[in-house]
Formats: structure tokens, sequence, C-alpha cells
């Protein structure tokens, strides 16, 4: 027996009791969950890649099935793929391919070792920061469908990019903004060397020509960081005064465009004072940080790879008789398309024969596949489970279903109101304060003595420029960004954070967030001279046949014994089939003791009946001798979940469930993670519901969930998680993803968002004193120009340094690396 | 302190050459992938590398099943 406890070897889940599957790794046997996950790993080791297991420094995805080479038989088509790729040159063709389960570095090593080591593949690049890979081969040696199965086969789902656009357009973005980055960083060294000796020059005394030369070169060198790196401003800034609202963009444009102004005049008059060395620096620390957001946004995911996780490219088209792969984007109204079983389909359409069920729950969230007779509708990205179908396409591209959602995802990400907006309305409060004293300075001196009304309200406006105050929240919201970065906890919209640092409640989905999401063998017991792993084939022969949700916990647990005969399904109840010589039957208790013929049976397990309200389900397996095994199944709470509930509970943010599931199951749940509240039997309406009726009574919710049936919750909770692992729509209405899947760090996210505004409130209070104290002794004329320049750089620098306290002090624990602290284990 | 007059606009020839390669590096894609190149010095070479350009090497052992 495996040691308890010990986890799979590949994907770091606990193994269910009764499954023995090893996978053979190194010349030893290691322990794994399931047969998809064996497969993986051998196929890994075997391909002398197993030091992927050294360098991983999260687990891998769990494979649940064995890979499945048809998938990508539409790939190994010359015409298909010509149409699908692009052209190289001597040639060769190139894709890009979106990779579902490219969690780490290590991940894409592996992904661009397994396909390096085939023939043919002339380029590979993988980035683990978007998860595509860039593959160029030579159509001659090697087809595209063998890649993609090398890369399925290594745990690493494909999903082929026909026109990927909007990758190369997130691509030059995150370039520009880099080299914007490097200007204004090696602008503001320079000047910065050049502003030591102006000030100690101040001090000391210094060549009057030496001076001057040193601020012209500190001018020449600001220029292109003033006008390039600063252009995004510029342009954000015009935006919003051309739609007559205020950004934080118009002040901060406002500063630097003052300041610079104000620099290059006195510079060039020789006269006054030059603030080149606070408008350089200011620059880089806000482009530092919008860079720093920009990057988390792109990580996130964009709502097309979505779309392209979902739907398939490739349909199988039927005209005149004849059946040809086609590209999905050529599919017309009208047209005839057959999907197999285990196909996802490619467009809306209405079914002409064949008797398939589809499983819906990516649009409806119901987990049963449901029957679909001739004349029912089918939808786009949907999954045939049964026999195969004929649908007539009636919605083609942007025009079904599916496509309607991920329009109105993509809508509602581009507009996101909320906190964006309270940031502009202070910048906008601020700026009009500003004008107002620079206009009543003005007036004053101009009263007093008109000659110098202009350069007194200059250094108002100069020594008031709100750099620090620009600076306060987001040099702090880059810096909690990339601390929780590190820990795998993706911030897709940095306003979360305030948020969540004043969230009261926690709503959570149970199926795949607190759970695993994944109905399994937890549990075999046998009777008589049967074996767990013998019990285990003959169930996963038996349930083969069927398309019952719980026939998927059996498919990776046990190879199968080969194909039943004689089968027979009964609705309701089981299956029966004749298997190495025997007759037998899975299903509820009655219906397989049914078979049985004399004597009494010996009871397998103290096994409590099945649904007796505990949420877990005994599945029986018998033969004409009586009963031989039951396997217990359930979907397995995450192990830290119970942690993580408590130590939300210790941060004041008490737990509740809303679930679409049976009461029973989710009372288990909720009992076994010490949660009080819950409900049960919740369509996704009915969870805005109760998220609704929280928010009325005034509180700040939290929302965790990972499917497309959280959606709605997800989108108008106060703070949206999404899970890692969870449907890809979930994760663009998410504020926050946890890559790793794990609950484990949701508490010191927390902890760090609190003290994320405990930071910012800081950077506030000071840089408002700060401006407070020299507005008035600027307007008045008292400060001297140098301690002005001084006092505008000391007070962005101050924020800054406040603000890297939130990145230090939160290096993740490592988990236990393979095969360091593993001794080999005996079968 | 006349010297300046030559050394700054030297300095400045320096750092216009060092943006000039960290744009060039920056379009060459340099800054793509942080992450994944830092892998590759831990792996042994004792497998060749990936295939040649056009022809793979006869002379190269068996490709990995």
């Amino acid at each position: 027996m495996s040691a308890p406890g010990a986890p799979c070897f590949h994907c770091g889940e606990p193994i269910p009791r009764g499954v023995e599957v090893r996978a053979r790794v190194a010349d030893r046997d290691e322990p794994v969950c399931c047969h998809g996950c064996k497969a993986v790993a051998e196929f890994i080791t075997g391909a002398g890649l197993g030091d992927y297991y050294r360098y991983r420094d999260t687990s891998s995805s769990r494979a649940d099935e064995p890979p499945r080479p048809d998938r990508w038989a539409a790939y190994d088509r010359p015409e298909l793929v010509e149409r699908l790729t692009r052209a190289e040159p001597d040639g060769a063709r190139s894709i890009t391919v979106l990779l579902e389960g490219l969690r780490c570095a290590a991940c894409s090593w592996l992904a661009d070792k397994a396909l390096s080591l085939q023939s043919g593949v002339l380029d590979v690049s993988v980035n683990p920061a978007t998860a595509r890979a860039r593959l160029v081969w030579d159509p001659g040696k090697v087809r595209l469908g063998d890649l993609l199965r090398v890369l399925e086969h290594v745990g690493l789902r494909p999903h082929p990019l026909a026109g990927e656009h909007s990758e190369q357009v997130a691509l030059l973005e995150r370039r520009s903004a880099l080299k914007r980055l490097a200007v204004a960083g090696f602008g503001n060294m320079q000047v910065m060397m050049f502003a030591v000796p102006l000030y100690f020059g101040e001090a000391r005394g210094m060549d009057a020509d030496m001076r001057e030369y040193m601020r012209l070169v500190s001018m020449l060198v600001s220029i292109p960081v003033a006008l390039y790196s600063g252009w995004p401003f510029y342009q954000g800034a015009w935006h919003a005064l051309r739609a007559r609202s205020v950004s934080m963009d118009v002040p901060v444009s406002i500063g630097i465009v003052l300041a610079f102004v104000a620099s290059v005049w006195n510079a060039l008059t020789g006269r006054g004072e030059v603030y080149f060395d606070s408008v350089t620096m200011f620059v880089f620390f806000l482009g530092l940080g919008r860079y720093v957001e920009m990057i988390a946004r792109h990580r996130a995911g964009s709502v097309a790879d979505a779309l392209a996780r979902l739907a398939p490219a490739t349909a199988r088209r039927v005209r005149s008789g004849v059946a040809e792969d086609v590209q999905a984007v050529e599919l017309a109204i009208g047209d005839e398309l057959i999907v197999r079983s285990g196909e996802v389909l490619a467009a809306d359409g209405l079914v002409l024969g064949g008797e398939g069920r589809v499983d819906e729950s990516m649009l409806t969230g119901e987990s049963t596949a449901v029957a679909k007779p001739p004349g029912a509708r089918v939808h786009q990205g949907t999954h045939n489970l049964g026999a195969p179908l004929r649908v007539q396409v009636t919605a083609v591209a942007g025009n079904t279903v599916l496509s309607g959602i991920v329009a109105l995802l993509e809508r509602a990400q581009a507009e996101r109101p909320r906190l964006a907006r309270a940031a502009d309305r202070a910048a906008a409060w601020f700026l009009s304060r500003i004008l107002v004293g620079a206009a009543i300075v003005f007036a004053v001196w101009w009263y007093v003595d008109p000659s110098r009304a202009f350069s007194a309200t200059l250094a108002v406006l100069v020594v008031t420029c709100p750099c620090a105050l620009s600076l306060a929240t987001p040099t702090a919201l880059a810096a909690t960004t990339a601390a929780l970065a590190r820990r795998g906890i993706l911030v897709a919209h940095t306003d979360a954070i305030e948020m969540l640092s004043k969230a009261t409640h926690v709503l959570w989905d149970k199926t795949g967030t607190l759970t695993r999401g994944l109905v399994r063998v937890e549990d075999v017991r046998t009777c008589g001279a049967v074996t767990a792993s013998q019990a285990l084939a003959w169930a996963g022969s038996l349930e083969q046949l069927s398309e019952h949700p719980i026939a998927r916990a059996f498919a990776g647990s046990a190879a199968p014994a080969g194909p039943a005969s004689e089968a027979v399904v009964h609705a309701g109840q089981g299956l029966e089939g004749r298997l190495d010589g025997r007759r037998l039957r899975i299903g509820t208790r009655a219906y397989t003791e049914a078979l049985y013929t004399g004597g009494s049976t010996a009871d397998p397990a103290p096994a409590p009946a099945e649904g007796d309200g505990t949420g877990e389900s005994w599945v029986y397996l018998g033969d004409a001798s009586g009963l031989l095994a039951a396997f217990r199944l359930t979907d397995p709470l995450r192990p830290e979940a119970q942690d993580c509930v408590a130590g939300l509970a210790a941060l004041g943010l008490p737990s509740e469930i809303v679930s679409g599931d049976e009461a029973s199951a989710v009372a288990r749940i909720a009992a076994r993670c010490g949660i009080e509240r819950h409900s049960a039997r919740l369509a996704p309406q009915d969870k805005l519901g109760r998220l609704k009726a929280l928010q009325a009574g005034g509180t700040v919710v939290v929302a965790v969930g990972d499917g497309i049936n959280d959606a709605p919750l997800l989108r108008g909770a106060d703070v949206a998680i999404a899970m890692g692992r969870g449907s890809a729509l979930a994760q663009t209405s998410a504020d926050l993803i946890l890559v790793r899947d794990s609950l484990e760090d949701l508490p010191h996210t927390v902890d760090l968002a609190r003290r994320t505004q405990r930071v910012i409130r800081q950077n506030l209070t000071w840089s408002i004193a700060y401006n407070l104290a020299a507005l008035p002794l600027a307007a008045l004329g008292y400060v001297p120009p140098w301690l002005a320049a001084i006092g505008m750089s000391l007070s962005s620098v101050v924020v800054v340094l406040n603000a890297m306290r939130l990145s230090r002090g939160s290096t993740p624990q490592r988990r236990p690396q393979w095969p360091a602290a593993r001794e080999p284990e005996t079968a | 302190m006349e010297i300046l007059y030559v050394m700054i606009p030297l300095g400045l020839v320096l750092v216009a050459f060092g943006l000039w390669a960290f744009f060039w590096a920056t379009g060459d894609g340099q800054f793509d992938d942080l992450d994944s190149p830092g892998w590759s010095v831990l792996e042994d070479d004792t497998r060749p590398g990936p295939p040649a350009d056009t022809k793979p090497d006869p002379t190269s052992p068996e490709e990995q099943k």
C-alpha cells in the first residue's frame, strides 16, 4: 500500500484509498492518483525530462484522464494546417499555441525541451508570462498534430490560436512601456548625478559658468524623459479631458509639464531654480508602478484567451456526404457538422440527428449532461458526451451564446467603475483646490508686486506638484502586487486591494472552491478474494459505457479491464455487463444485490446507505455470488480550506457558503470548515441576490468562486477571487486569481491588503502635510529654491521607501522537492 | 574642473549607447521572458541540443521516444 497521505507524485493531490496506480519514474515506483497522471509522469521521465520534477515550484495540473491522441487528428491534415498557420522561410510553418496548465518556469522549460526533442522542430519559444508557445516546424518532417500530442503528453493542454492579434498588441505594449521606463530610469540617474554638484554648489559656492553648464546638461537629459517617457500620461490626461472628466493622469500631467516648463525657462534664462531631478524621478516611479500593474493585467489573461480555451479551432463539416475538418471560422449558417463523442461544439446549432448527451455546465452550471434529441438547440463550447450528433449551424463566430457572454464580460471589464472613480474624484478635488490657490496667489501678488506675480505663482504650482501625492497610492499598490505575485496570487485589478482591506464578509462557492470540484473514488472496500485494483478495473470498464457524471470518477482510477459485452444501462439504477466471464453489475445497492442468486452476502463495508445525508455516495459492484466491492465517492475538501476559513475568521471576516449543490452536501462541507451560515440549491441569480442582500446591509463582500455559474456572483462582489484551475470566464471576472489553486495564502493576502492601506494612508498624510507646509511658504516667497527642490525630491523618496516595506519579508515557502527528502517506497 | 566639459558629454554618449543597446534588446525579445532561460543552466548537457536548423545531425544519438 502507499504510505498514508502520500500525495500524487505528479499533481500533488491526495491519493484516494484503494487506488494503487504506480508510475515508473527513474527506476522506482512512485504513487500517483490516476492513470492520467501516470501517463504524464512516465512520458516526462521517459523522455529524459525528469529534471522537471526537481525544478518546479508548484505542483502540476491533475491530468484526470490519459491523453487522447485522436483529439488532434484534424491537425494532421496538411491543407487545414496550411490555413491555420503562418508561412516561414524555407517552407517552415509557425503557430502560436496557448498552453493550459503552464504555471511556472519549470513548466515552460518542460514544454520547450519536450518539443525541441522532436525532429523537424526548428524553433520553440515558450513564454510563461502569457502561457504561450510559438512553434516553428518543418511540415515535411513532423505533423502539427504530433507536436500537440507531445504537449498533451507532458500535461499541458494546447489550444492552437489561429489569429493572434491581441497577444501581438499586448507584447508591443509591454515592450514600449519597458523602453519608456528605461529612458526615464537612465535619465533620472544622470540628472541626479548633475543635481548633487548643483546642491553642493549652492551651499559652498560654484562657478557661475559651471552651474549654467550643469543645468543645461540636466535639461538636455530631461527632454526625452519628459517627452517620451511621460507621453502616456499626457495621452491619458487628454483622453480624460476630452471625455469631460478628470483622471489621475490630469494632475500628474500638469505637475510634470509645469515643473518641466518652469525648469526649462529657468535653465535658459539662468535665473530661478531647476527641478529636473524631481521631474525625472517622478516620471520614473510613476512609470514603474504602471508597468508592474500592466504586467499583472496581461498575465491575468484576456477575454480572448477565455474564448480560445472554450471553443475549438476546428470542426468536422459534412458537404454532399463527405466529412472534412475545417477551421471553425470558416463555418457558415446552414452548414452541417458532425460532433463526435467527447468533442466540443464549434458553433451554435440545431440537432438533426444522433443521440448525444451534452454537458452544458459551462453555460448553465448544471453538472449532469442533458439529452439532445433531434430539434434541440446546442451551443458553442458545450461538450458532447454521448453518441455522435449531426448539427445544423444556426449561429457562428460573434453571434453565438458563448460569444455573447464573452462580449458582456469584455464590456464590464472595460468599464470597471468602482474605486478607480474614487481616486479620480480625489484627484479632481485636489486639482481644483490647487488651481484656485494658485489663482489667489497670482491675484494677491499682482496687487502687491506685479513683476513677481508670475514667478511666485509658478513656485506655488511646482512646490505643490502632487508628485508625492500621486505616488502615494500607486507605489504601495505596485509593491503589494509584486509581493503577492511571488506567492502565486495574481492581482488583476489593483483597486481590489483597497476593497479587500475593508472586506467584512466572505461568500464561498462550494464545488471547486472549498472542494476540489471533481468527484473521485475516495475509498474502495472489497470482500472475498477480489483486490481493490481489480474491482476498480471492472468498475472502470463498466462505467465507460455511461455518461453519468459519477462514471467520470472511475475514468482515471484504474486501467479498464477491457470492453464489457452484453452491456445494459438501467437508468437511475446502474449498469450491467459481462467481463472476464462474469456477469457484473454496478450501481445502487438494491440493484447490484438483485443479481445475487442465493445465500446471504458478506457486506464489504460497514457502508452507510447511499444518500444518507452525509453528502457522500456509495456505489456497489457485484456479481452472481454477491457483492464484490463498494466505492465511496466524494468531492474532497481542499486540505487547506479549514485553516483558511479559520484564518479569515480571526481577521474578522465571517464566511458563508452559497452553493448550487444539494443541502446535505453543503451542510457537510460547512460543518467540516466550521462555517455556520450556508445555503444550498442556489441558481447563479440567487447567489447574486444573497450577495446584494448582504451588500444592502452595508457589508463589503469578498466572493470566491471557480465556475462559469459563479461569474455573476464574482462580477457583483466588491472583491472577486477566482481559483487558478477554475473556468477561464470566472477568471476574467475576478480581481484576484489564485494561480496555484490553493486557498492557503488568502488570510495573508487580506492582512497584506490592510497593511497596504495603512502604508497608503501614511503616504497620503505625509505628502499632504508636506504640501500644506510648503504652500504658504512658497506663496510668500520664503522657500529658498534649493530647499524647494530637495524637499520635492525627498517627499517622493520617503513615499517610495515606505511603500517598499510592503514587498519585504514575504518569501513564499517552497514545497519539499523531489527527490531530496523522500525515501524509496516499498510496494 | 574644465575637464568636466569633456567628460560629461562623453558620459552622455555612453548613456546613449546603453539606451540604444537596451532598445535593441527589447525589440529583439530579450525581456519578454525573464524566468525560463534561467533554468537552462541547471540542466545536464548530456543530450545534444535541438536538431540543427534544417537537417538533423546523422551522428547524434537516437531521438528519445
